[in-house]
């Protein structure tokens, strides 16, 4: 089974996309590190090779988890399956 | 030979090089163009063009006769010959590279003008390129190599695959007794306490907050925003990096998982307390950062890439890396090691890192980076304020 997206550790609610051709509606595999885990998220946007993707539905003013730390806060809701980025997360600092 | 041997430059003051240069530096931005005519005269030497030393003064100009000294001292570097514009500072460059023991001459500019200058200088460096090309490279071993990283143009997948590999390398060698550098203090903002916690004593963690505090310090008097026009850049945001502290926890990546940091050195200062890794405070633009690291006696560079940093530096060879396929495929004359089989798990981090581990091998015994033989040769000075 190829991997979609890439989740650092088990508590992140976001995992990079590391294929080309992610497209709404699309079942995704992803690949848990931490934990060599597998598990599945129904892509809801177009998410390119790199970007993030929520694998929880998150409130606006939810700190978003990646390494299993805080990056950031989300600056609208992000449903399930969304693309994460500029336009819903911002920086906490400076 | 083991798998960790290789043949290298051993240097007058016992330090191992893995190149050969013969410097032509200026002094100031005014010796430019006499540096640059004898380095066109002298075939193979290199001159290191830059845009400063004049009116600096303070903490600001220690820095510069840091850097400067540095870079000629470096063990890459076989013979220097100086130039600047008046003596007594030309003479303090000179002084400071002689305590190596290598050989190196300094020429002034004033009362003579360039072409007596040129004429003189090249004249000692044709003598300095002959001598230099008769040294014969002697077997050393791995641990003798000064190794520096920063990665750059990152994108999530650095922090997935290219930076841990290159922390895979930092965990292996660390224990053998290699003395490796990592920097970029701005770039761990969110990171900062997670790096503090790999300090190896309580002072060191102590010395790392201080500097870390004073970088904050600098960038909230100067900010006209949350910096993301600047840091994430807009290669990293394309990428899929959204946020500075996202983008620290990816940096950070690059020193492992075990090795611990066992000192605090100012931009470009030597290390002094023997193998291990050390933390530089450095700005995270590329160039800037890898001179630094170049100045301090670091003689193979790491650089993991995610959207193509093309980054090269004049005597101190930068390896590439990158773990984003469309980068290794659309830019293949950059990157010298493609670890994106890693996101495609037919790669294990394990296994990157011993390819890295080779690849420096290699780039110790000879072999050119992809940096070298694109001509990239970065020299790019860290000024601490303004010219008085």
């Amino acid at each position: 089974m190829p991997t979609d997206f890439i989740v650092h550790d088990k508590a992140d609610t976001v995992g990079v996309a590391v294929v080309e051709d992610i497209q709404p509606n699309k079942e995704l595999t992803g690949w848990v590190m931490e934990t060599d885990e597998t598990i599945r998220v129904k892509a809801l946007d177009t998410v390119p090779l790199g970007h993030k993707i929520a694998l929880a539905d998150i409130k606006s003013g939810d700190t978003v988890l990646k390494y299993g730390y805080d990056v950031g806060r989300a600056v609208a809701d992000i449903p399930k399956g969304r693309h994460v980025h500029v336009h819903n997360l911002k920086t906490k600092r400076w | 030979m083991g798998r960790y041997d290789f043949y290298g430059y051993r240097r007058e003051n016992g330090r191992v090089g893995v190149r050969n240069h013969v410097v032509i530096l200026p002094l100031d931005d005014l010796s430019n163009a006499a540096c640059e005519a004898v380095a066109h005269n002298i075939k193979g030497t290199l001159a290191l063009p830059h845009a400063y030393g004049r009116l600096q003064f303070g903490e600001d100009l220690e820095l510069f006769f840091r850097t400067l000294i540095g870079t000629g001292s470096n063990p890459n570097v076989a013979a220097c010959v100086v130039i600047g514009i008046e003596p007594s500072w030309t003479g303090r460059v000179v002084d400071g590279i002689a305590k190596t023991g290598k050989p190196v001459a300094g020429f002034s500019i004033e009362e003579h003008g360039d072409i007596t200058t040129i004429a003189n200088a090249s004249r000692k460096a044709r003598e300095l390129m002959q001598w230099a090309s008769e040294r014969q490279r002697e077997k050393c071993s791995i641990e003798e190599v000064f190794i520096s990283t920063k990665c750059g143009e990152s994108d999530t997948t650095s922090g997935l695959a290219s930076c841990p590999t290159v922390g895979n390398l930092i965990d292996k060698l660390d224990p053998m007794g290699v003395t490796t550098c990592f920097g970029e203090t701005s770039e761990l903002t969110g990171a900062e306490m997670v790096c503090a916690d790999r300090a190896a004593t309580p002072d060191v963690r102590g010395k790392f907050m201080q500097v870390f505090n004073a970088y904050q310090e600098v960038i909230n008097r100067h900010k006209t925003s949350d910096l993301s026009e600047s840091q994430p850049t807009k290669g990293n945001i394309a990428g899929g990096l959204t946020t500075i502290e996202e983008k620290a926890f990816g940096n950070l990546q690059k020193i492992g998982r075990k090795s611990r940091f066992i000192d605090v050195l100012k931009p470009a200062e030597a290390p002094s307390r023997g193998p291990g890794l050390y933390y530089m405070d450095t700005s995270s633009a590329a160039a800037e950062c890898v001179t630094l690291q170049a100045a301090a006696g670091f003689v193979v560079h790491l650089f993991p890439t995610g959207q193509g940093n093309v980054i090269g530096n004049p005597i101190e060879p930068v390896i590439k890396l990158t773990a984003n396929p469309k980068t290794a495929r659309t830019m293949v004359e950059h990157i010298d090691l493609d670890v994106s089989g890693i996101l495609r798990r037919e790669l294990t981090l394990d296994k990157a890192g011993d390819q890295l581990i080779d690849m420096v091998v290699r780039t110790c015994n000879g072999r050119l980076t992809c940096a070298e033989v694109m001509g990239h040769r970065e020299f790019v000075l860290t000024k601490l304020y303004q010219s008085a």
